[in-house]
């Protein structure tokens, strides 16, 4: 109910925000001599560019509510066609990588925090600290070289010429393909906070007295740590899965446009370009869902996972 | 976590690459915008102290390039002729930090060779000279844009949290929107509603503005907390009792305890916001050519065979991660600090 209402909130902001821009899409026209400023007029008013700001509103939530959410000159159509299949792509992206990154960094985490000294923390840092200090943008621009050098992967885009010609399996396989690359800057983007955050969390349930308890009555260390120290680190690590969700759609807007990825990131940029202001409103509300559907997600997740949320509820 | 070393080291690097930044015009040896159109992408020049005869030179020499055949971007050393390089040369005006006049340079060759300590890009301009020049941009961008978001934030926060109610209720509310969108995202959607092509002095202050005001809700937030909690210690209720002014108690109580949290934002949201920088640099919607900055130097790299040819395109990517790391260890020194102090 508060996300509904955030999201309303962020419509309203963004859609006033957009519409006080100063020039639009018909702007450029005008510099046109072969226009006249007749026709101008006539396409402003036909798009309902001369009303006001309310009534803007309104007609964008109209359209909204068709599934159309408004409508982009320089497409010439509804933004919700154009959006829908760039959503799934940007879905897809960042599903399979949240995935692998905390398949990675849970184990991953969990060991570090067992072996509190010595050589595999000593690297670990190093390393974590290294991935944080590389930017994004070097990352991603790296994997790209690493990919024309060795020829293993397939440079941008997500489809090969001819992926509609082929057999569903191998349509599947030629997507999974072309994932690989994105897919692996946006899980070392990420990871390497990640891993710090769990082994801070698995670290301080391993330190508390419960499990030394634990250990004091002869529980074989290997059963404390499943049955005892996890379930208690996951906590925090739950509430973490939404603030991950928001800087792995961050970046996936600059791998999405570096690795021309057809998501959101790339229609955004052209749309941002071309002072096609509906069609910037799309893929902006679109992450916003995005994120706070991961942030609903997570307190389920909370709310399941441990019992002193579900009874405070009821 | 233990005290990680290092973070006077970390202070020295910083201060060196903002001092560099502020000389860029003293230590660069040509003008960033200068082009040589038949030089581009040349190569990082060599510097030697032995010559083609066998003989040692104590001071170092370079020997000018030249395209070789049809090619572009190969490059053979004339070995003919030796080029001394030479310190304290006369060279295209400056202006030392943005005040002071100047048209001396550290060091240069004779015209009309050049030298081109980090290559060429495809214009020609010396790498190093629009390194320096654009870390001018890039970095000044991130603190400026940091003080802007600090400064509002610690604002809006203290408001909130020193007034409570109805003042409190509404921007809290607001930062929640603010939060409620992926930070690029946001920063995009901002950018999208400002003019595209405006003059490159222009872009960068709207761009400190749009990353600074974009950031304010997150440091608003901590400060809120820290405030709320400072409102209630007893010495404050005592000095309200004294009939101190809401001003005053805010002025010699409140503000003290939150200069900590500051610094230590700071330092993390510095790099940050260098990073937001070049990232809308990158796609061509921050500073634009000729100005250089770390972001759209990188641009370059979109190119294909820059990509793959041309590895002193990459240098101002290879130049963010000492001053990342810098900054992280010293957000990580501070911390401790904060936490020492608190406990």
């Amino acid at each position: 109910m508060h996300g509904l209402l955030l999201l309303v909130g962020v419509s309203v902001l963004s859609f006033v925000l957009v519409e006080l821009a100063p020039g639009d899409y018909f702007a450029e026209m005008r510099l046109d001599p072969r226009i006249s400023e007749a026709t101008v007029h006539a396409l402003r008013s036909r798009y309902g560019l001369d009303r006001p700001l309310p009534e803007r509103y309104a007609r964008w939530l109209a359209s909204l509510a068709k599934g159309e959410l408004g409508y982009s000159f320089a497409y010439g159509q509804p933004v919700g066609p154009l959006l829908w299949p760039r959503l799934r792509n940007t879905l897809l992206l960042t599903v399979t990588a949240t995935a692998l990154a905390w398949l990675l960094a849970v184990p991953l985490g969990t060991w570090w925090a067992t072996r509190p000294r010595g050589p595999a923390d000593a690297g670990l840092t190093g390393l974590t600290a290294m991935l944080l200090a590389l930017p994004d943008l070097v990352l991603v621009l790296g994997l790209l070289l690493f990919a024309v050098r060795t020829g293993w992967f397939p440079v941008g885009g997500m489809v090969s010429l001819g992926h509609e010609q082929m057999p569903w399996g191998a349509r599947v396989k030629d997507v999974a393909f072309h994932l690989v690359l994105p897919v692996t800057a946006l899980v070392l983007g990420v990871v390497p906070a990640l891993v710090r955050y769990v082994r801070a969390s698995v670290a301080d349930a391993l330190g508390a007295p419960f499990v030394r308890a634990a250990r004091a009555h002869g529980i074989p260390e290997r059963r404390v740590l499943f049955r005892h120290v996890l379930p208690a680190a996951a906590n925090p690590l739950i509430s973490l899965f939404g603030l991950s969700l928001a800087g792995l759609l961050s970046m996936s807007l600059l791998v999405e446009v570096v690795m021309s990825w057809p998501g959101l990131g790339p229609l955004l940029l052209e749309a941002i370009l071309a002072r096609d202001f509906h069609l910037v409103l799309g893929p902006v509300l679109a992450s916003t869902v995005l994120l706070l559907g991961g942030n609903l997600l997570a307190d389920l997740v909370l709310a399941v996972a441990d019992p002193r949320i579900r009874t405070e509820e009821r | 976590m233990s005290a990680r070393v290092g973070w006077p080291a970390a202070l020295v690097v910083l201060a060196a690459v903002h001092l560099a930044a502020l000389g860029a015009g003293f230590l660069a040896p040509y003008a960033p915008t200068e082009q040589n159109r038949t030089l581009p992408y040349a190569p990082p020049a060599r510097l030697r102290f032995v010559d083609a005869e066998g003989m040692f030179h104590v001071r170092p020499f370079v020997y000018p390039v030249t395209e070789q055949g049809t090619v572009t971007g190969a490059y053979g050393e004339d070995r003919s002729r030796a080029c001394p390089v030479r310190f304290l040369v006369p060279g295209a005006p400056y202006r030392f930090a943005g005040l002071l006049p100047g048209h001396v340079h550290l060091f240069g060759v004779d015209e009309p060779a050049r030298v081109f300590l980090l290559g060429a890009d495809g214009f020609g301009r010396d790498q190093l000279s629009r390194l320096l020049h654009g870390a001018q941009i890039s970095l000044f961008a991130g603190l400026m844009a940091t003080a802007l978001s600090l400064g509002v934030g610690w604002l809006l926060g203290t408001l909130s949290g020193f007034y409570g109610r109805w003042i409190d209720a509404v921007l809290m509310r607001s930062a929640e929107l603010f939060l409620a969108l992926p930070w690029l995202y946001l920063l995009f959607a901002v950018r999208a509603v400002l003019p595209l092509s405006i003059p490159p002095a222009r872009a960068f202050l709207l761009l400190v503005l749009v990353i600074g005001l974009v950031d304010w809700a997150r440091p608003a937030r901590l400060i809120r907390g820290l405030v709320l909690s400072a409102r209630e210690r007893s010495y404050v209720l005592a000095a309200r009792g004294f009939g101190a002014s809401d001003f005053y108690l805010i002025r010699r109580h409140i503000a003290p305890q939150t200069f900590g949290l500051l610094l230590t934002q700071a330092a993390l949201l510095v790099p940050q916001y260098i990073l937001a920088e070049v990232t809308l640099s990158f796609l061509g919607l921050g500073v634009s050519e000729p100005v250089p900055s770390w972001g759209n130097m990188l641009a370059d790299l979109q190119h294909y065979h820059v990509l793959v040819s041309y590895w002193w395109m990459w240098v101002p990517g290879l130049a963010l991660v000492p001053v990342i790391l810098a900054y992280y260890a010293l957000s990580e020194a501070l911390d401790v600090r904060a936490g020492a102090a608190s406990s």
